[in-house]
């Protein structure tokens, strides 16, 4: 019984807080996979993999009041922080799903940038191309963010130190 | 005349009850849509379970993706063509994606694809660049054509005009689906002026983009989109013949892995169940196989799997409550343990169905780093997202709607034959 919705709960519930919509777009995404049993499709989107069931499911959870959205002006644009209520806590404890590795994974995550994360997802979503053609996928499809030849290596040595991480899990 | 290039001696017309007529003059469209794995999408119904509410709803994949080529056919060769920043090239482009953007979808698509983990997406691509006829078409054209539609379709081709042709929050696809299933449904709602939404459409830099004046033609659309996700693709009765589709495969996949021998052993699913699931194997599925299955499995001694599928086949569907998690978890806990003491496994027979756990979307405005919103062009050139000019769409876009139901088998709780005071209780708590 609604076993996605506790999932999605749960990795909040190791985050502490995810700032960002994107952020948590694309720390959900990495963690499907890399192994974690989240049942969200991903589509890849102008801005990388991006859920629109992802996007129901939290918009679910805040109308049920297991999860707390924070709208702050940022200036030029809005950005969204999201926490897990005491009705939530107690919703989770109750139907609490086993993922082992799930909170390491989730905090390791929180803390890169929501940049990082978008190059990490984007190629992760092409990993069945070989490097260099993943390379050419990230140079014409992000063009605007223009990441490095260094960026793309360090994207490709967190994905292996991720898949370390959710090692037990797998 | 190169093969891209080809015309058919004759214009071949379709008669189509949604844009009247559709038109096919490329050879290379001809050939596609005589392909096997085109002429397969005749047998998986647009709208999956709704025939079980609404009668008329038995159209098929096919008609649909014959009327997004043909959305697109008029916006190229009609509306954008000599216009600026759209690239003639791209016209068989455009016109092969539109064509074959559902190629992949398997039988009863969400809940197949639910159950096992399925991508349509996927398989879209796989029959593209696979072994097959509408490979062997598109590689007439060029050796990477393949490629490019499949990369269109995708959503990961640099040609970001082609791909909201195809897939945006105003797109063929959309606008193909919103009448089509409003025709063959038979509800009222779901008709706006698609015409002069295309006629207003222009190509801009990274999108497509309405001309401001076509605002209240937008308007309508967003207007039936909101309409026709509440009274048609939220349909309780059809959420319900869902809930028991879903729960018959999973019983099924159950059995299977629990050596159980079906009377009518599950040949077309054993790879799926396995997971060793081919291309070819994938192609051969299709809903007549499915219900050809569940007809057989109702004479099957498991009884779980008998019952859901002779409630399937004979419209037996589940009756629900309105549900709210937040604060009725609990309730929905005690409800579990009772339906075990009732003899019913809540797992089949005990189901909340959420707003997300189907596959439709609302239009949503300007989130940042997330989808495109639809944009408008103003008269001095500038760009503006539509519920910034357009009241109604905000009123109504900003708006969260999300609706979990309880789904129960409300014959099996009121037979008092057996477990009388144990199914009282459960009525009760259910409020019947």
């Amino acid at each position: 019984m609604l076993k996605d919705h506790a999932k999605l709960m749960q990795a909040l519930a190791a985050s502490g807080e995810i700032t960002g919509r994107k952020k948590l777009q694309k720390m959900i995404y990495i963690a499907k996979k890399i192994t974690f049993p989240f049942q969200e499709r991903f589509q890849f989107h102008f801005y990388g993999p991006y859920s629109e069931e992802l996007t129901l499911r939290m918009e679910e959870l805040c109308n049920m009041g297991f999860v707390d959205e924070v709208k702050e002006n940022k200036g030029g644009y809005y950005q969204y922080r999201y926490t897990l209520t005491e009705t939530g806590k107690e919703f989770l404890s109750l139907n609490e799903i086993d993922m082992p590795c799930l909170e390491d994974c989730m905090t390791d995550m929180n803390e890169q940038s929501a940049r990082f994360l978008e190059l990490v997802s984007t190629i992760l979503y092409f990993d069945s191309l070989d490097r260099k053609e993943v390379e050419e996928k990230v140079h014409t499809l992000k063009k605007k963010q223009n990441y490095t030849g260094e960026e793309i290596d360090q994207a490709y040595a967190y994905i292996e130190q991720l898949h370390q991480k959710a090692k037990p899990h797998a | 005349m190169h093969y891209a290039e080809q015309k058919l001696k004759e214009e071949k017309v379709f008669k189509d009850p949604v844009h009247r007529y559709v038109h096919v003059r490329d050879q290379v469209i001809w050939d596609l849509i005589g392909t096997k794995e085109f002429q397969r999408l005749r047998r998986i119904k647009q709208l999956g379970t709704s025939f079980l509410t609404f009668h008329g709803a038995e159209h098929s994949r096919f008609n649909h993706s014959l009327g997004v080529y043909e959305i697109i056919r008029r916006i190229v060769d009609d509306v954008f063509v000599d216009r600026p920043k759209w690239n003639k090239e791209d016209r068989l482009l455009s016109l092969c994606a539109g064509l074959l953007h559902d190629l992949g979808h398997g039988p009863f698509s969400h809940s197949f694809e639910k159950v096992f983990a399925l991508d349509h997406e996927y398989f879209t691509q796989a029959i593209i660049l696979g072994n097959t006829e509408v490979n062997t078409v598109l590689s007439r054209v060029e050796p990477n054509f393949p490629k490019r539609v499949a990369e269109v379709i995708g959503k990961t081709s640099e040609n970001k005009i082609v791909i909201s042709l195809i897939s945006s929050q105003i797109d063929s696809d959309r606008m193909d689906y919103l009448q089509r299933d409003a025709y063959f449904t038979g509800v009222s709602y779901g008709h706006f002026d698609m015409e002069r939404i295309l006629r207003v459409m222009r190509p801009h830099e990274d999108q497509v983009v309405i001309k401001k004046t076509g605002m209240h033609a937008v308007e309508d659309y967003i207007m039936s989109r909101y309409q026709m996700y509440w009274q048609v693709y939220f349909h309780p009765v059809t959420r319900s013949a869902e809930v028991i589709l879903t729960k018959i495969l999973h019983r099924a996949k159950e059995l299977y892995h629990d050596q159980y021998i079906f009377q009518q052993e599950p040949t077309h699913f054993t790879s799926i169940f396995e997971d060793t699931l081919t291309l070819e194997d994938y192609l051969k599925l299709d809903e007549s196989i499915i219900l050809y299955y569940f007809q057989m499995w109702q004479d099957e001694e498991d009884d779980i799997l008998s019952d859901l599928c002779k409630r399937f086949v004979n419209r037996n569907l589940f009756k629900y409550v309105e549900f709210d998690p937040a604060k009725e978890y609990k309730k929905l806990a005690e409800l579990s343990t009772l339906f075990i003491k009732a003899g019913l496994d809540p797992e089949y027979y005990l189901v909340v169905d959420s707003s997300s756990d189907l596959p439709y979307d609302f239009y949503r405005p300007g989130e940042e780093e997330e989808r495109l919103p639809i944009q408008l062009l103003m008269g001095n050139g500038d760009i503006r997202e539509l519920s910034r000019e357009s009241e109604i769409v905000d009123a109504i876009s900003g708006k969260r709607r999300t609706d979990h139901k309880l789904y129960y088998p409300e014959d099996l709780l009121i037979d008092d034959t057996t477990k009388k005071n144990i199914k009282k209780q459960i009525r009760t708590l259910l409020e019947l």
